[in-house]
């Protein structure tokens, strides 16, 4: 054992080979080639939130084709060049547009941005770490995560355009170059960038599982850990086990694309030749992909689900209902999503009885869904509501995931399926139980942990007016998609003016389009707000939310090595609030039952009998004495 | 003010990334498994066998690959009994056979394709597969043997006895669980290559 010592200034004496001191950080390695994993936390937003505005404007030019399918507007060709010719979106660029707005919002907003963000800042601070189980790592898995966003969007710099198989990328579409432009050098691009992506994840997730396990400071058993904490964690353990799984499947498009392979291509006439390839199976593909892609899902909306849970409690000043049911549901979660991946291939030409058997899973998956849904509301009900605009996020987040989850029942049933798949009823569906639920999730914990990321508060009101917009807009947009999804109009396509049946719904697109441009603009005042506030707004107090977890325990300063002193030690949970007979309503996790032995409970001393023992002798006293008035 | 925390390097610094090298074994194993698993569905759907007996050479890597788990687990033995030296001739021993393992394999595949015509580009994907299997796999190898080579270079710079055990010690769990993904890849295919 050596003894480190700690400066009142906090830097502490650590780093990776405990003899190298550098007490002056130098701008890059503060800023940029940072191990601190705080700053990596706020490099991960940063980077999400301009992707996210990225793949937000990318969507809003695919609506106005959608909405104006006649009209020209030349300054789309000014903007856009080759892929907009004579004022209009080109066919080509408008699946372009739709498959990268969905990688960018899938993996890149809401997989590393959501993760990434929160898992770097949360974990250490929540569990009471000094940093990440290896910084170097972590600082690796950003700079990965960063140039595979730079390579992803240069495919918008090829002449031949970005990939547009949609963010599925099937083959044998994007397995053959020669098939379309976009699977010539954007599909390579995608590829490349996706390979980063995932090394990018792999090394994050790996860091923080290793780190919950093995770094938690003293009395920070597993079941004291804040349901953030457990998200995250389940969330990277998913992650670990899927997508090594995406990148074999990627492994086996890159030979059949690049090596004259034929994993996944079979009886392909290409421009009327005949082309070599025999006996591959696009299905092989499909199977790769959605064992990965099914918990992909999950990795997206299971950290959501955990901030919320967490800013829920804090914010209706109650104890979150069923704790050990939510922890028990995202365990149930996480094993069945990687059972239920059939449920995107029904109409493949599956054997109905396989299919029969992934209905099943995926219905049985419907019911942790539903305890977590349901412990959310009993945790608002007859709460001390405070309404801050982290909790308007939070409640939007469960809003989202109860209607987009119900229409998840529709389309687990193989049946209902026939009808609904590859429709609009589908866009609907994961737009709002994934989209705007994990997004919503997203922007809570942004609201909420600015404080502690930024040591300053933002601007309330403009909280307000950026959540009533979103929420609204996106209903708007994506709730009337259902009933063009069960009339039979399919995703994907360019002008509904091409078809007699669809033509009726383009009053409606014209509708979502303007919807959708009034939410966009209402994430400007979030921008604004969020940029603003980082250098002007009002400074924060060490607790401003009065919340037991530790994170709240650090100075508001950042210090290398997060506590000046020694880590806290942890007695209780984290959701001691509005505990009957305690002094305030909330009793932070690092306040010993000694000091509370007003509120104390028989409950709170299960395997702890030397302290029940000290409660009923305290409880004897009380009576005695009263008995004596 | 100054507050003290105790902190032992050992423990706080190399157990995390331990296990980190655990974790990263399992996501190696995962992307082996979706492999092989890709390759039954892929066999079993289309009806297509590999057809393929497996080269002799294959024998002889695995001997080889299990031989140098047994050097290194010799290396391993001596780190902990500080004789440096015989860790240097066994981390040697290994990376000798290490890079033997590379070499009968890339033979192997000069075999397949120029006596048995079995090709990477086989209309038979089950027959690209064999190819993928192996590849892979010997990328993890040249990952591997750097790593070895990184444990021996400190060696010799003579870093300290517990950076040595561990750096030791996170050769070793790469190197045997390259053994046994081998051996499982192995046994795989001899049970498929009809
Ligand atoms: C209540 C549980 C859920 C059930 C039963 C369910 C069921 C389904 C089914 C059957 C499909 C396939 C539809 C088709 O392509 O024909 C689907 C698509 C999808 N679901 Fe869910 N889902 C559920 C929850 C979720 C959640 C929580 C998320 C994400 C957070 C999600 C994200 C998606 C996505 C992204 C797709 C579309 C993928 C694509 O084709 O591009 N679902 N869902
Ligand atoms: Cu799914």
């Amino acid at each position: 054992m050596s003894t480190v010592a700690v400066h009142d200034h906090g830097v502490a004496h650590h780093d990776e080979h405990g003899h190298e001191h550098h007490h002056n950080e130098t701008f890059v390695s503060k800023y940029i080639f940072s191990m601190d994993h705080k700053m990596i936390g706020k490099q991960f937003l940063i980077t999400g939130i301009t992707m996210a505005v990225i793949a937000m404007i990318l969507s809003i030019l695919f609506r106005i084709q959608l909405a104006y399918p006649d009209k020209t507007f030349p300054l789309l060709t000014t903007l856009l060049g080759h892929f907009a010719p004579n004022g209009r979106i080109s066919t080509e660029f408008y699946l372009s547009l739709v498959t990268i707005h969905g990688t960018i919002m899938v993996f890149f907003v809401l997989t590393a941005g959501l993760s990434g963000t929160f898992a770097n800042l949360l974990i250490p601070l929540q569990i009471g770490a000094r940093d990440m189980a290896s910084p170097f790592m972590n600082m690796l898995s950003y700079w990965f995560f960063f140039l595979a966003s730079v390579v992803m969007l240069s495919s918008f710099f090829v002449q031949s355009g970005p990939a547009s198989g949609g963010w599925t990328i099937y083959p044998p579409l994007s397995a053959l170059p020669k098939a379309m432009p976009g699977s010539g050098e954007g599909m390579t691009l995608w590829l490349i960038s996706m390979v980063l992506f995932v090394a990018s994840s792999l090394m994050g997730g790996i860091n923080y599982v290793s780190t919950i396990l093995n770094m938690r400071t003293k009395g920070m058993d597993l079941w004291k850990m804040p349901l953030t904490i457990w998200a995250l964690f389940l969330t990277a353990v998913l992650g670990i086990l899927a997508f090594p799984v995406l990148v074999a499947g990627v492994v086996l498009l890159i030979f059949d694309r690049s090596f004259g392979t034929s994993f996944y291509l079979s009886d392909i006439v290409l421009n009327g030749v005949q082309q070599p390839y025999e006996g591959g199976s696009p299905i092989l593909f499909q199977h790769l992909f959605w064992f990965l892609g099914h918990p992909e899902v999950y990795i997206v909306i299971m950290p959501a689900m955990g901030i919320s849970s967490e800013i829920m409690s804090v914010n209706s000043r109650k104890p979150i209902f069923g704790y050990h049911a939510m922890v028990y549901s995202l365990i149930g979660i996480t094993v069945l999503s990687f059972i239920v991946w059939g449920h995107h291939m029904f109409v493949t030409g599956m054997n109905p009885f396989l299919g029969g058997v992934f209905m099943i899973t995926t219905l049985i998956i419907a019911v942790p869904s539903a305890v977590k849904t349901f412990n959310w509301l009993a945790t608002l009900w007859r709460g001390n509501i405070r309404f801050t605009p982290a909790m308007l996020f939070a409640i939007g987040m469960v809003s989202f995931f109860i209607s987009g989850g119900l229409t998840g029942i529709f389309l687990g049933n193989a049946a209902l399926d026939i009808n609904l798949h590859d429709t609009y009823f589908v866009v609907a569906h994961f737009h709002l139980v994934m989209g705007s639920a994990a997004i919503f999730g997203m922007l809570a914990g942004v609201y909420h942990w600015f404080p502690k990321m930024f040591g300053r508060l933002m601007d309330e009101k403009l909280g307000y007016l950026h959540f009533w917009l979103t929420f609204i807009g996106a209903y708007l947009v994506f709730f009337p998609m259902h009933f063009m999804g069960l009339d039979g109009v399919p995703r994907r396509y360019y002008a509904f003016t091409e078809f007699a049946s669809m033509q009726k719904w383009l009053t409606i697109n014209t509708f979502i389009t303007w919807a959708a441009i009034m939410a966009a603009l209402a994430q400007v005042a979030f921008l604004y707000n969020f940029v603003v506030s980082i250098f002007a707004g009002k400074k924060t107090t060490q607790n401003p939310w009065e919340s037991n977890t530790l994170e709240w325990t650090t100075p508001v300063e950042h210090l290398h090595g997060n506590w000046p002193g020694e880590i806290p030690t942890v007695y209780r949970w984290p959701y001691d609030y509005s505990k009957p007979g305690a002094e305030e309503d909330f009793i932070p996790q690092t306040v010993p039952f000694s000091q509370t032995m007003s509120s104390n409970l028989p409950h709170d001393f299960e395997d702890n009998p030397a302290g029940l023992a000290e409660l009923n002798r305290f409880k004897s006293t009380l009576k005695a004495e009263e008995k004596v008035k | 003010m100054m507050a003290s925390i105790q902190k032992n390097p050992d423990r706080l610094d190399f157990e995390p990334k331990k296990f980190n090298m655990w974790i990263f074994i399992f996501t190696s194993f995962m992307f082996f498994a979706a492999l092989t698993s890709g390759f039954i569905v892929y066999s079993g759907g289309k009806g297509h066998g590999l057809n393929v007996i497996m080269p002799s050479a294959f024998m002889y890597s695995t001997a080889v690959i299990i031989l140098s788990s047994g050097t290194l687990f010799l290396a391993q033995r001596a780190v902990k009994r500080s004789q440096i030296g015989a860790q240097q001739l066994y981390l040697w021993l290994t990376f000798a056979l290490g890079v033997a393992f590379f070499v009968i394999q890339v033979y192997a595949w000069s075999v397949l394709t120029y006596k048995m015509n079995v090709y990477l580009t086989d209309p038979n994907a089950s027959r690209s597969f064999l190819y993928i299997f192996t590849g892979s796999h010997l990328l993890h190898i040249i990952a591997a043997i750097l790593l070895l080579l990184s444990t021996l270079w400190g060696t010799y710079r003579k870093v300290p006895q517990a950076r040595n055990l561990y750096k030791m010690q996170m050769t070793s769990i790469f190197w045997h669980f390259l053994g046994i993904i081998w051996i499982y890849l192995y046994v795989f295919l001899l049970l498929n290559q009809n």
